[in-house]
């Protein structure tokens, strides 16, 4: 039999369908590959007691002819979503030992089709990072290894997901995605990751961010276990006003291997100056893939491409600071006791929160203060619609856009920490469309000459994740991407 | 931005920061504020804000309870609390 932690979700589906295994088996062989990779520090809180326990639950179900679509399948859940009953940190400390008395819409719609929940993955504090090296609960290592043994980065913020998913100590993990949270890190970790159209997953009970931006998706190891875990966790919520009203399409089905006489934009705004020469290789690459698949490349322009990071840090932060605003040691999290109330706040919010997620209160608290309301955060809204324009018009001319997801590959834990500008330049080619509230997917597409993976990332119209899945099945065909990680080999041997 | 700004900001946020952590602030939100500013070079006349992508209305609900009877739930995770309150330092000060 193959190993359990090596099958994809379709064929695990498949497997507990022809008793081939159960899910007790399935979440077991999960769970002890998860202790022998905790050097990764994949996760904030493991629950492998509730693993055993709904994975049994689970085979009662399939036993009883009433399996869900995803029953029985093992996950990592990003500690962003809130779980009843279970921790939620956000990967902060001001978090520390929250227990939220009720679901995220996105983990009640996992678990109503049967999914089974692992523990609660690492991130960045608040999903602000790109690295996972700003959690209060010690850095996120990714399982791919380069020559110099040094211990890199998963990306972020949604890095513990990803390196869980990438280690094959999960199926697949839920993530949210910001400014790149997903794909930058999918890209990081050699594995395939969508951020679906702003509005198609409910944000109810996923710790805020930025309102106008955090979206849910999803990590796994392949474009099909991607469609299906989207397919459950997405629909409409009455409980968030910004949930679109519209039906979920059958994600799976739009695999259907055919784009012939798809257009796909090419956008010139995307060759940055310093772009590595691997990265422009696996572009050319993925371009001629399509081209061969009978899609019809074509050259556009998104102009104000250079505009969307300082746009995205006027918008994201200035949201921060208001939704963090919550957090002041009273109705729940941690608190550091004064005799006066604001001074209680004041040290409760000091010792909390970490610095990125300081710089980012402040630099938000400074652009929506008198006097530069309208010169930072109303100037950046427009330069906003400029970029969501540029997607419009392109969009008259072709169906998707392919672009590399990162402009490296992951680099080593304390690399890009002296700069905070650094960092953010990251998340260079992600930003814009989450600005525009499109679906972004990556896929890995290579290796860089370290033996790291590399992704391309398909962007489409909004609300049409179909043709975002159909393209990326097509190029993860042709690309067959069969490396994995070096401490998976070694295990394997 | 000077250590002044910083001290302001920082008093508006409610984050506590010494002289010492906003000396080290000054340079890294200048920097970041610095980069920003390339913005200016935009010609936004005529552009509306974007406030939230999507075509999406806001939707409008009947305004009736449908929720509630939970004030343990709602408290659970209160660091300090006492019959059905949230309890926090004296912000009143009693007369006399």
């Amino acid at each position: 039999m193959t190993e359990l932690t090596n099958l994809t979700i379709a064929e695990a589906l498949k497997g507990l369908e022809g008793k081939d295994f159960t899910s007790v088996e399935l979440t077991e062989a999960h769970i002890n590959a998860g202790q022998e990779a905790k050097g990764l520090n994949a996760y904030i809180t493991e629950t492998p007691e509730i693993a055993l326990e709904q994975a049994k639950a689970s085979d009662a179900r399939r036993a009883q002819g009433n399996a869900g679509a995803l029953d029985g399948i093992p996950l990592a859940i990003k500690d962003l979503f809130c779980t009843n009953g279970t921790q939620t940190t956000a990967a902060s400390h001001i978090l520390e030992g929250f227990i939220p008395q009720y679901e995220s819409t996105v983990t009640a719609n996992l678990f109503k089709d049967g999914a089974v929940m692992l523990g609660k993955a690492n991130l960045d504090e608040f999903a602000m990072g790109s690295a996972n090296t700003t959690s209060y609960y010690g850095h996120a290592i990714n399982p791919w290894t380069r020559g110099d043994g040094k211990d890199l980065v998963p990306g972020g913020s949604s890095g513990g997901s990803a390196a869980a998913v990438a280690a094959r100590i999960a199926m697949g993990a839920t993530g949210t995605d910001t400014g790149g949270s997903i794909r930058q890190p999918a890209s990081f970790c050699g594995i395939a990751g969508i951020k679906p159209t702003y509005g198609r997953c409910s944000r109810w009970g996923t710790i805020a961010f930025a309102s106008s931006l955090d979206q849910a998706g999803t990590f796994a190891r392949t474009v099909e276990d991607n469609a299906l875990l989207l397919q459950s966790m997405a629909g409409h919520d009455p409980m968030d006003s910004t949930s679109a009203k519209l039906d979920v399409p059958d994600f799976a089905a739009a695999l259907t291997g055919d784009i012939k006489g798809l257009k796909i934009g090419i956008p010139k705004e995307y060759r940055v100056d310093d772009m590595p020469s691997e990265i422009e290789a696996l572009w050319e690459n993925g371009i001629a893939m399509l081209r061969d698949a009978g899609a019809e490349p074509v050259d556009i322009s998104l102009p104000h491409t250079k505009y969307a990071l300082p746009t995205y840090y006027i918008i994201a932060p200035a949201e921060c600071s208001s939704n963090l605003a919550r957090y002041d040691g009273v109705r729940y999290g941690q608190r550091v006791s004064s005799d006066d109330l604001t001074e209680m706040y004041e040290k409760t919010r000091a010792q909390g929160f970490g610095d990125e997620v300081k710089r980012r209160i402040m630099i938000g608290t400074y652009a929506l203060s008198a006097g530069y309301y309208d010169a930072y955060y109303i100037k950046a809204q427009k330069v906003r619609r400029l970029i969501a324009q540029d997607f419009d018009q392109a969009y008259q001319n072709c169906d998707v856009i392919l672009t590399p997801t990162a402009p490296s590959a992951a680099f080593a834990v304390g690399e890009n920490e002296d700069d905070p500008i650094k960092m953010y330049l990251n998340d260079v080619f992600t930003v814009p469309a989450s600005l525009a509230g499109l679906p972004g997917m990556s896929i890995p597409a290579g290796l860089d000459q370290d033996g790291l993976p590399l992704g391309l990332q398909i962007i489409g119209r909004a609300w049409d994740e179909e043709t975002v899945f159909r393209s990326a099945g097509v190029l993860e065909s042709a690309v067959n991407f069969t490396a994995v990680p070096q401490g998976i080999i070694r295990q394997a041997a | 931005m000077d250590k002044q700004t910083v001290m302001k900001v920082a008093r508006l946020a409610r984050i506590e920061t010494t002289e010492e952590e906003a000396e080290k602030l000054v340079p890294q939100l200048g920097n970041i504020i610095g980069w920003i500013e390339q913005l200016s070079d935009v010609n936004t006349d005529n552009v509306e804000p974007l406030a939230n992508v999507g075509d999406i209305t806001l939707p409008l609900r009947e305004d009736q309870v449908s929720d509630g009877d939970c004030a343990e739930k709602v408290l659970a995770n209160a660091p300090e609390e006492t019959q059905g309150f949230f309890v926090v330092p004296k912000v009143v000060e009693q007369e006399g």
